[in-house]
């Protein structure tokens, strides 16, 4: 396997200059995700308006997979149903550690083509934490709402 | 027992890392791996796969139980096995090598011994920032039980051991201080020497964290004149689960036992039961008796090799490294104070650690990314992660030269 797969253009770039990167003031909801293997952290804010993601963002350092990833996911998150945030986790969920999942609906067929670039991470048990890191802490956010929690990939 | 690879001696020369290499069996099954990992685990030369598994089939039976031949014979390995460990620390008497499963257990049978027993709450125990958590932990965990204080000399701005400000933080009711010979994350060697005389002048006693030093330093227990001292078998080029505990013998005969259970006791009624001395005492149960006989057989080939001959190729080529990193445009070596040795801990502009090591990886070579299990010590530094290149016996020039080919492809694919 060729390291491009992993390090492809597309996750460099949004390692490198990752979007929604910012911190929240009054967020909805709000969780911290943390990688005891390597120390890195990385906070995800969350404002909702009913079942709708209105906003969603994230801060934090972490290594160019997990940057990509949470930047990824900031951008696809944005304006989808809870619902349909559920079926992109499960989703992403079997891309990046090559389980199997539900066939995605046409809706939000887009949003998984989008995230294809980080399947070159199965190849890489090691750091399959790393792209599920912000995932992670954004589902985190949602069960403890504005109070915060941790959670933690092992 | 008849030895499958005889240790070959090379006594007196420098070393030859390319013919170490033909010893390690390892490197024949992964060609072209270069390995720069030994900080977290050395590999094994044959002489000690061959002899664990030699063992188990000329000469295994439980030590210290059977009359018959075969459980005497196994006791004798096993006992001399503590007596090469004895050599190797240059301790006074065998009575004075405990087993055990590693540093990290060395270090919680002190604490949890002699802690537990003669640590009062209003005392103070001394570590410093340069601590593996196996070092930190521990006594955490003993202070929350019996309220003593728990002091962290600081290091200075060169990532060395602050000697002066140590030396402040000593006080009349400092019991135990406990420090690394040498720091995992960065490489930095602490004066262990000095630390204990000043140690000792204000009556702490002193236990010495030497899983880093023990493979890379000639080491003597009695010229450092630590209390006690830990080292753990798999960084020394012997097996895992296996581990050596120096104490001193006046220290070790007040302590009680930590764990209870056979082979550590002298006579058991269900009212009372009176105890082995040391070091039997220490060691309940059945021990991991070929660990400890394979152990015997790598601190026997790296005698061979010449602890002072080991140190000198440690030292040279440490200096090589930190030569060829600090020349790579975008690398910064993390600071090791006035004496690294054995340790590469750096950083790369805009890669992080774990992106770097994956890369290395694809590269056949073998880095550690994160924080060394020395959290405290890396935040201080205000680091996050490094990424951390060690060094061993079977290393020569050649393998900073690829690590530092492979940081700047690494750098290139980066680059954008
Ligand atoms: C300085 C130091 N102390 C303690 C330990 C713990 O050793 P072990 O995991 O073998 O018990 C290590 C190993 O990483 C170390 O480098």
């Amino acid at each position: 396997m060729d390291l491009r797969d992993l390090y492809q253009d597309i996750i460099l770039d949004h390692g490198q200059r990752p979007r929604n990167f910012r911190v929240q003031e009054h967020p909805s909801h709000v969780a911290q995700g943390h990688n005891p293997l390597c120390g890195d952290r990385i906070t995800v804010y969350l404002t909702l308006e009913g079942e709708r993601i209105a906003d969603v963002s994230f801060q934090g350092r972490g290594c160019a997979i997990s940057q990509a990833s949470a930047s990824l996911m900031t951008e696809i998150l944005k304006g989808k149903t809870l619902a349909e945030a559920e079926t992109l986790f499960r989703g992403f969920h079997a891309k990046v550690t090559g389980g199997d999942a539900p066939a995605a609906p046409e809706a939000l067929a887009d949003e998984m083509e989008r995230l294809e670039p980080l399947s070159g991470v199965k190849a890489y048990p090691a750091r399959v934490k790393c792209a599920t890191l912000a995932w992670h802490a954004f589902e985190a956010a949602l069960k403890s709402g504005s109070a915060g929690a941790t959670v933690k990939t092992e | 027992m008849t030895p499958v690879t005889p240790v070959r001696p090379r006594q007196g020369g420098a070393l030859d890392p390319r013919a170490i290499r033909r010893d390690f069996p390892i490197f024949e099954r992964n060609p072209g791996l270069v390995f720069l990992d030994s900080g977290a685990s050395a590999q094994k030369p044959a002489a000690v796969i061959d002899g664990v598994a030699e063992y188990y089939r000329s000469d295994y039976a439980n030590v210290h139980r059977g009359v018959y031949r075969l459980s005497a014979r196994s006791t004798e390995l096993y006992e001399a096995a503590r007596e090469t460990a004895r050599r190797f620390l240059n301790a006074r008497e065998a009575a004075e090598i405990v087993f055990v499963r590693g540093g990290t257990e060395g270090i919680n049978l002190v604490a949890n011994s002699w802690g537990a027993t003669f640590l009062k709450p209003g005392d103070e125990v001394l570590i410093t920032e340069l601590e593996h958590h196996a070092n930190i932990v521990p006594w955490q965990l003993l202070r929350d039980r019996i309220g003593f204080a728990l002091k962290v000399a600081p290091i200075d701005a060169t990532g060395g051991l602050d000697l002066a400000a140590f030396e402040a933080r000593l006080g009349p009711r400092t019991r135990l201080v406990a420090v690394t010979h040498q720091a995992n994350a960065t490489g930095a060697v602490l004066p262990v020497e000095a630390i204990a005389r000043l140690a000792h002048a204000r009556g702490a006693k002193v236990l010495v964290d030497g899983c880093q030093a023990a493979p890379r330093l000639p080491v003597d227990v009695q010229a450092i004149d630590c209390d006690f001292y830990v080292f753990s078998g798999h960084k020394t080029y012997g097996p895992t689960g296996i581990g050596v505990l120096y104490g001193r013998k006046a220290l070790l005969d007040a302590m009680p036992p930590w764990q209870g259970g056979g082979d550590m006791i002298l006579d058991v009624t269900f009212e009372k039961t009176t105890f082995q001395d040391p070091p039997a005492r220490f060691e309940a149960g059945t021990p991991d008796i070929s660990g400890a006989i394979g152990l015997g057989i790598a601190l026997d080939y790296v005698e061979a090799l010449g602890r002072d001959a080991i140190l000198e190729h440690e030292e040279a080529l440490t200096s090589y490294g930190v030569d060829r990193l600090s020349r790579l445009a975008g690398v910064r070596l993390v600071g090791a104070g006035q004496r690294r040795l054995g340790i590469l801990s750096f950083q790369v502009d805009d890669i992080h650690p774990h992106d770097l090591a994956t890369i290395l990886d694809r590269h056949k070579v073998a880095v550690r990314a994160g924080h060394h299990c020395a959290q405290p010590l890396i935040d201080k530094l205000g680091l996050g992660a490094t990424t951390r290149a060690s060094l061993g016996i079977y290393n020569d020039e050649s393998d900073i030269d690829a690590l530092a080919e492979a940081v700047t492809a690494a750098q290139r694919m980066f680059k954008r």
